[in-house]
């Protein structure tokens, strides 16, 4: 997990932990209404990607397979494009036949989220709404399933 | 039908290939000579000294832009995308040749960045001789603003 260290304008990525997330309600790829505040309950894995971002091509695959593995002990995984426009990215999904939502970012989307300047970015959530982590990257993998699966309660954990 | 749809299919490459003019899409970072980057400490001297220093084009993503961008820079469209490099190409197209550019993005790690060579071959290939792009290693929120270096949000 990365952490911005400097006096930068843009708000300090890590300070979003522990805090409330920021709540969205936006139309989904899939023709869905995404309302963030429906998803509490569940462990929301939030994640920020592009098309053309060959790391976020890493991860996806495995986020369609914990959302199998995992959608019934109350995973929820949603994808935000930062892509330009919506073509590309719709494309991409039916693509991948994607198993979760994907809706279309914007900046204030970004902003509220502690500034997302670069992809991938994975956010986790709690069943209480709360941010417990914040990744940087593709290397994260195993630390996002460990710390995802700690919070459903995964046996064994 | 066979044909028709062949026929379709090489329409479309020929067209992104013509968007992209001579670019060539899915070019890594670092095919780019080190003797065109510039080091992000290096620029950030430069715009102090001149904030009109160069034309700086964020050759990335839009939200990204518009979240946090160099000061006085210009969104000119993804560089990995045909649509993006015809822009680039509308928006560069009546300079002088010899006018300062540099050119970032910043979305990923330098080796996995999509969209910087696309974008500095465009413009190499239609005969800049004063481009530059901006070496970020890791992306533009840890290598730029977390540094404390000048940006600005859309307004």
């Amino acid at each position: 997990m990365l952490a911005w260290g400097g006096g930068g304008r843009a708000q300090e990525p890590a300070s979003l932990v522990g805090r409330r997330a920021p709540e969205f309600s936006l139309e989904s790829l899939q023709h869905t209404r995404m309302d963030l505040a429906q998803d509490r309950g569940k462990v929301v894995l939030l994640n920020f990607w592009a098309t053309w971002c060959g790391p976020c091509k890493v991860e996806m695959p495995r986020f369609m397979e914990w959302q199998k593995q995992y959608g019934a002990r109350g995973l929820q995984v949603i994808g935000v494009s930062i892509d330009d426009s919506a073509a590309p990215a719709r494309a991409f999904v039916e693509k991948l036949d994607l198993n979760y939502p994907v809706v279309m970012g914007n900046a204030k989307l970004g902003e509220q989220y502690g500034g997302v300047l670069g992809v991938p970015v994975t956010f986790l959530i709690d069943r209480a709404g709360m941010v417990r982590a914040r990744f940087d990257g593709e290397e994260h993998l195993a630390a996002e399933e460990r710390q995802m699966r700690g919070l459903l309660g995964h046996p064994g954990h | 039908m066979k044909v028709g749809r062949s026929l379709g299919c090489l329409m479309v490459v020929a067209l992104a290939a013509a968007a992209a003019g001579g670019a060539a899409l899915g070019q890594a970072a670092t095919t780019i000579p080190k003797d065109a980057l510039v080091q992000p400490e290096a620029l950030h001297r430069e715009l102090q000294a001149n904030p009109h220093a160069a034309l700086i084009l964020q050759v990335g993503s839009r939200m990204m832009f518009d979240q946090d961008h160099i000061p006085g820079a210009e969104y000119a469209g993804a560089g990995s995308r045909p649509e993006g490099l015809q822009a680039l190409r509308m928006r560069v197209g009546g300079l002088p040749r010899s006018k300062a550019i540099v050119l970032y993005c910043g979305c990923c790690p330098w080796d996995k960045c999509p969209n910087v060579a696309p974008a500095w071959q465009l413009l190499h290939g239609m005969g800049f001789t004063q481009v530059r792009v901006l070496y970020i290693a890791q992306n533009f929120g840890t290598d730029w603003v977390a540094r404390g270096y000048s940006a600005e949000r859309t307004q």
